[in-house]
């Protein structure tokens, strides 16, 4: 159980940051971008066949990266320069990438087990550190000795890797450009109408995205030992699912909050999947609609949820309103308040 | 400042719907001068002001602004001399994202934009001065979402973001439109202030002919994609509603229809 549970910490990890890349396209652009079902694949692909020929592991998932870029790039310019439909134009990309992926990895299937890969190098790094000792120590000091995990290498330089990620995007949404891109998500009338292009911000964006999925991607490959060319299906809805769970549990009040929320909410959806499938009856297959119903939870509970905060908000509301009518209302509200209805 | 030479836009071509939108249409503005524009529904003021901002490009004509020939160059790029603020409330800012936010975003206008913070510390100085200056008191809620402003505390917001960087045209399409009367006048109040402050070169559409009246040095008058009548200077301080619905009889031998004109 409890090793489940850790490894559904390291693959949430993993995830959060192709999560990252679906938050950035899908929320901050509202640009509903299915080459994330390609590009995933394509990031595993270029790092599985740039390591069995024997590039290092380093090299291979900087390659990754740069492969998802482009994707992410040739789907924006399908839909500025194109013109096509958003949906479709990621559509397009994914179906394209399908081919493309086979043609990279030359077959279906590449198995890394027996390769040296960015997470046997972060193991053989972390062995010499000694921290896996202290840390099994700490569990075993409060009663979780019986199944301690083999090493703690990944958990914790995956965490860091995706922190640093949503540290450094959050920062980026807060320069001139990220700002521009978060206005060409929200209003794009209104951030044209200052002189942004803002063809060109969706491009980045979908670049910069597509670029963590492929890294996620190439990730995922080394971490499970194999790049298979059905890894991508469903990605979409994963990354979905770990946004929308994020937002409902841990809030999207600011930039920050919302990006280390999408960590938090791939890390949930691994271990609610985890779990579901200790369930008996349920199968390996049955995953996908786990998933599916899990976004359809994710999405219509804080819809009744927020209508019951409206309810009260307008009791509070009329409450207010009558403290006014009595005289009651504290001094500083009240001037508040005058400012607002003038307008 | 700006300059309009026999432009002509024609929509749906060749279709059933074919329509002239401007047809020769002449106009010329100076440094510092304040237009109000008047006219029944459909008469192309929107489409004037779309043209002078380069939303749409001209069939043929050429728009000049401050000497320099833009008809070909597109929308965002033309935005370096323009401030715009729109008819409806909710297109003019961006609603999820605060009020500091999107004042940098109206404040990187002029700049090309980089990687630099868009709210500084200083910028909020700037920032939080100008707020000031509309009297609304968004100066002490900047890290509040826009979308949680009233449409007139967003229209006064979005009046202040098109102008408060100099732009060389500001364009005001029925900006108080969707307003209710009360803050419709305070957004007319604040336009005057703005646009008197600094001097701006503006264009301003409204269906309410007392307030074209009342506002600005110029008005004119549009009718089927074109201009139909000026006043300027003197002759536009002598102007009143009535002089200008028999104007309009004059020139087309028929009463005014405007289903929006507030004859008062
Ligand atoms: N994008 C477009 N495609 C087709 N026809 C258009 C388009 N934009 C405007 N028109 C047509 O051009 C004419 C002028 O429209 P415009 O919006 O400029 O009028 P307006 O003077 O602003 O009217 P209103 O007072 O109603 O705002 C109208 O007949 C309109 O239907
Ligand atoms: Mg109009």
């Amino acid at each position: 159980m409890f090793s489940a549970l850790f490894n559904s910490f390291e693959s949430g990890m993993i995830y959060a940051i192709m999560a990252l890349g679906v938050y950035l396209t899908f929320r901050i652009l509202d640009f509903p971008d299915m080459t994330v079902e390609g590009s995933f694949v394509t990031g595993a692909s270029v790092a599985a066949i740039m390591i069995v020929n024997g590039y290092s592991p380093i090299v291979a998932t900087l390659c990754a990266m740069v492969a998802g870029f482009i994707a992410g790039t040739i789907t924006g310019f399908l839909h500025t320069k194109g013109k096509i439909n958003p949906l479709l134009a990621g559509i397009l990309m994914m179906i394209a990438l399908y081919s493309i992926n086979l043609r990279i990895m030359g077959a279906s299937n590449i198995p890394l087990l027996s390769q040296t890969t960015i997470i046997t190098n972060i193991q053989d790094a972390w062995a010499g550190t000694g921290l896996d000792n202290l840390l099994n120590g700490l569990l075993s000091f409060v009663g979780l000795g019986d199944s301690l995990p083999k090493t703690w290498a990944i958990l914790i330089v995956m965490l860091v890797v995706a922190v640093v990620i949503q540290a450094g995007m959050s920062a980026f949404l807060k320069t001139e450009i990220g700002l521009a891109l978060r206005a060409t998500g929200d209003n794009e009338a209104m951030v044209k109408s200052f002189s942004a292009h803002t063809g060109n911000m969706k491009i980045l964006g979908l670049a910069i995205g597509n670029a963590l999925v492929a890294f996620s991607g190439s990730l995922v490959a080394q971490y499970n030992g194999f790049s298979d060319i059905g890894m991508g299906i469903g990605i979409i809805v994963i990354g979905l699912a770990s946004v929308i769970i994020g937002e409902a549990l841990f809030g999207a009040k600011t930039i920050a909050r919302a990006t280390l929320a999408v960590i938090g909410g791939a890390i949930i959806y691994r271990i609610v999947v985890t779990l579901a499938l200790r369930v008996e009856f349920l199968e390996t297959g049955d995953v996908k609609l786990i998933t599916a119903l899990i976004v359809v939870g994710a999405l219509v509970i804080p819809k009744i949820s927020d209508k019951q905060k409206e309810k009260t908000r307008k009791k509070r509301r009329l409450k207010e309103i009558q403290m006014r009518h009595d005289g009651t209302l504290p001094k500083g509200r009240e001037e508040y308040a005058s400012v607002k209805s003038d307008l | 400042m700006l300059r309009l030479n026999q432009i002509y836009k024609v929509f749906n071509e060749g279709t059933p719907d074919e329509k002239l939108a401007l047809g020769n249409l002449e106009l010329q503005m100076t440094k510092g001068e304040f237009v109000t524009v008047i006219g029944s529904n459909g008469a192309g003021k929107s489409t004037l002001m779309n043209m002078i901002s380069g939303k749409i490009l001209p069939d043929a004509g050429e728009v000049i602004i401050d000497g320099e020939n833009v008809s070909a160059i597109e929308e965002h790029a033309r935005a370096k001399m323009i401030g715009r603020v729109f008819q409806d409330p909710m297109l003019g800012t961006a609603p999820h994202m605060t009020i500091e936010e999107n004042m940098a975003i109206a404040y990187g206008r002029t700049n090309r934009r980089g990687l630099g913070f868009g709210v500084t510390k200083k910028r909020k100085e700037l920032f939080k001065e100008c707020l000031g200056t509309l009297h609304l008191g968004l100066e002490n809620r900047m890290t509040a979402k826009v979308g949680l402003l009233s449409g007139g505390e967003r229209q006064a917001l979005s009046l202040l973001m098109a102008t408060f960087t100099d732009p060389k045209i500001l364009l005001l399409d029925e900006h108080t439109a969707a307003l209710d009367p009360s803050r419709a006048e305070l957004v007319t109040n604040l336009t005057k202030e703005i646009v008197e402050k600094n001097q701006l070169t503006t264009l301003m559409v409204t269906h309410n002919m007392q307030q074209a009246i009342d506002l600005g040095n110029s008005l004119i008058m549009m009718d089927k994609g074109q201009i139909i009548f000026e006043a300027r200077g003197a002759a536009k301080q002598k102007l009143t509603v009535e002089k200008l619905l028999n104007e309009f009889q004059r020139i087309k031998g028929e009463k005014m229809i405007n289903d929006r004109a507030v004859l008062i």
